[in-house]
Order: structure tokens, then sequence, then C-alpha cells
């Protein structure tokens, strides 16, 4: 037992990306076990090691922890990425919920009909230039700090720098007409436990391909 | 201003619902505004008191709060309904993470087709007799407490008793073969605040029907088709 959390999922982003970035973020070392096969994902069912049949699972502390919103919370609130008292945790719940609403329509991109795709861009497009990145960059500009909440790095900064590099793949100059957020995305690139997470080698994993897709169909599939 | 927390929202459970459960748990007095009109959504929107353009939204403490999640989190860690500490509130997490999933299949049940609906209902029945009630009947009886998350009452209980209540409402004996859940159930129905949001005349809302999706549609503007699982 090394002591380092040890991340199962599979070879891929879908929703372990966001906890890969948060380790990653607090300078925390893991492991990760990729799941490839039915048969892997159905032994770990029989072994009761799924709470709700279902990966991600976050091997942690002595837990075995599913549901990517907790095991974020927990990440957090552990290496001091909540803020100081419940209002900032409130800011900083409510500007994370409010990306993750985002990155959910960029989860499922991949996995939506060839003809539906253009759509589907299009309301990511929409969603992140009309709802989400106008929010932030309002409250970058009224504090003038740093960092969205208290003037403290938090989970909220990785959760929104993530979702800031994952919308640019798909909506190349997604930012042009949101200063605050190309000055924002620099700073939070050039932090240093980000700025290595960003480098080639990183357990940083690469856009969701065509294998990506059939993989997660063959393991998950009835 | 009363002080008492005030929601925004339709005239129906939705995702406002686990909310009042919470704040009535807690045995906090709250305010109502019911969206009725796209007017008084639009008037929202132009105030600028939704920070996504979402529903539901509580004015509590100062806080014009939006997303269920971060408005129940507070709710909980104020009113001491998340544990004691990071491990205990890991667990609560996880447990309302279920239950979240859970009811979520439930929350749409309103706007589908009837033919949609059955085929929901059944899988309803399926996820839950399967995947989640298992779970927290194993978490009971193997800790044989009273509550799911150290020995105290919490979000995670409260939380369980609405799904439970929700799934019994499409299946009425969908807890047969579940009897911790069932003495989970009569326990958690008669803590005193839990009892008092059960009786007739509290702020709870009845099984969503179809002026509430009339309602929900036309305030905002949703009139494409939702599909079953």
């Amino acid at each position: 037992m090394s002591g380092k959390p040890r991340l199962t999922y599979l070879n891929g982003r879908g929703r372990m990306e966001p906890v890969r970035w948060l380790l990653a973020a607090a300078g925390v070392e893991f492991e990760e076990v990729y799941l490839e096969t039915k048969e892997q994902y159905e032994k770990l069912i029989k072994d009761g090691v799924l709470l709700f049949q279902q990966v991600p699972l976050v091997e942690i502390d002595g837990m075995k922890m599913v549901q990517t919103r907790a095991i974020l919370s927990y990440i957090a609130g552990k290496y001091n990425l909540y803020g100081k008292d419940l209002k900032e945790r409130a800011l900083i719940d409510m500007y994370v919920e409010g990306i993750s609403d985002l990155m959910h329509m960029i989860l499922m991109f991949p996995f939506a009909a060839p003809d539906a795709k253009e759509k589907s861009l299009d309301s990511i497009k929409d969603r992140a230039m009309n709802r989400y990145f106008p929010v932030f960059e309002k409250v970058l500009k009224q504090h003038g700090q740093d960092f969205l909440v208290g003037n403290k790095f938090s989970w909220a900064d990785v959760q929104l720098i993530e979702a800031i590099l994952a919308v640019e793949e798909k909506v190349p100059g997604v930012l042009s007409g949101f200063p605050q957020l190309q000055v924002y995305k620099t700073k939070m690139s050039n932090m240093p436990t980000i700025k290595k997470f960003l480098q080639p080698g990183s357990p940083r994993k690469p856009p969701p391909d065509a294998h990506y897709v059939e993989t997660v169909m063959k393991v998950f599939k009835k | 201003m009363s002080g008492k927390p005030k929601l925004y929202y339709f005239d129906g459970r939705g995702k406002m619902e686990s909310i009042r459960w919470l704040l009535a748990a807690a045995g906090v007095e709250f305010e109502e505004e019911f969206l009725e009109t796209r007017e008084q959504y639009e008037k929202l929107l132009q105030g600028g008191s939704l920070l996504f353009q979402q529903v539901p939204m509580v004015e509590m403490d100062g806080m014009r709060m939006v997303q269920t999640r971060a408005i129940l989190s507070y709710i909980a860690g104020k009113y001491n309904l998340y544990g004691k500490d990071l491990k205990e509130r890991a667990l609560i997490d996880m447990y309302v993470g279920g239950t979240d999933d859970l009811m979520g299949f439930i929350l749409m049940f309103p706007f589908l087709s009837a033919e949609d609906k059955e085929k929901q209902r059944a899988f309803i029945v399926q996820k839950a007799t399967s995947r989640y009630f298992p779970a927290y009947e194993k978490i009971l009886k193997d800790h044989g407490q009273d509550f799911l998350v150290g020995n105290n009452f919490s979000w995670a209980d409260v939380h369980l008793l609405e799904a439970i209540l929700m799934v019994e409402e499409k299946k009425s004996d969908v807890l047969s073969g579940f009897p911790q859940l069932q003495a989970f159930k009569a326990r958690i129905s008669n803590i005193p605040t839990v009892k008092k949001f059960l009786e007739p005349g509290s702020q709870r809302k009845p099984v969503p029907d179809d002026k509430f999706v009339e309602t929900v549609r036309k305030v905002l503007r949703m009139y494409y088709d939702i599909k079953a699982n």
C-alpha cells in the first residue's frame, strides 16, 4: 500500500478528469487503475467495492470513495482548497456546480449521434459564451483579485481553468471577448502544480477519441 | 426583511423539494415565492439575482444562492447536519450523491409521454431495488445504528427518507425485502420536525401534475420533448 490515492476508471477523461486535476493542483501524487474490459468492471462489482456499482472510484485515506462530487469535496477540504468558512465554501460550491453543468455537456459530446454533434457543439458554445463565462468574467472584474473566491487559490479555480481549456478545445478563440478570463487563464496555467500537470507526461488525459468511446461502450454495455 | 430564507421556484417539487425537506428537518421556517409567469422569471433575470439564469434560488444570510447542491451543502453545514469531520462529510456526500441520482430519475417523470412514463416507472423501481436500496440497507445493517452516518441525524437521512417516499409513490410495496429501510423510514418519519413536514398544511409539495408541467414549460419556454432513461 503506497499511501497514495488510487483512482479506478477508464484510461480517459470522463468523470475522473476533474479529480486528476484537483489532486494534481494540490500537489498530490496518485496511482491509476484502468478499466479495459467488462470482466474487470464486473469483478469490481462482485468484490463489493463500488457502493453504487459505478466508477469513478478513489481509494483514499482508508475509504473507497465513489460519487465524483463527494470525492472532489473531500480532496478540496483535505488540501485547503475549500475556502476559509461556510460562506466561502458556498461560493465555491455555486461556482463549481455551474461549471460542472457546462462540463457535463462536454462529457456527453463524444456519445452524441453523428447528426446531433453539430447541435451539441452549438449548445456548448452558446452556454459557455452566454451563461457561464460572463459570470466568471464579472466576478473577476468586480473584485479584481487573482482567484475566484477569498483572494486564495481554491477548487473553484481548478475547475474553471479545466473548463476553459476543455471548451477551447472545442471552440477555439472562445475567450475573445473575455479579457479577465484570458489573464486568469495565463495566471492559473502558470501556477507550479498546474503548469506541471499541463506538461506532456503528466496524468492529464487527452480529449476523448473513438477508441475511448468504444471502450466505454464495451466495459459498461448491458 | 424577515430574516427567514426565501425560496424562489415553481409551486411544486422539482429541484427545490430537497431544500424544503432539509430546511424543515432542521426546524427552519422559510418563505416561498412561486414562479407562475414568464414575466416574473424575466424580472428575476433582469434583476441579476439568478447567477446562472436558473432556479432554484434561495435568499439566505445575505446571499442569493443558486445550484441545488450548493444550497443543500450550506444548509447542512449551518445546521449541523453534515457530520462531525471531513470523513463523515465524505460519507454523507457519497450517500446523498446516490439518492440524488435516484431522485433524478423521478424528477423528469412528469414531463414524459404516457408510454415513456411506464418505461420510466419500471426503470426507477429496478434501479431502486437493485442498486440504491441494497446499498443503504447494508449500511444500516452493518453498523446497526439509527442513522446513516456517525450515529447522528444528518442530511443523508433526510435525503434518503425523501427518496424512499418518492419511490413508494411509484410502487407502494417497493420496500418489501428491505427490513432495515422499513424501520429507518418509520424512525426518521417520527423525528418531530420531519413528522411536522409530513403532515397536511406543511410546505411539502404534492406529486407533480400536468399543471406543474405546463407552468414549468411556459415559464422556462422549455417545449422540447424529454426522453426516458
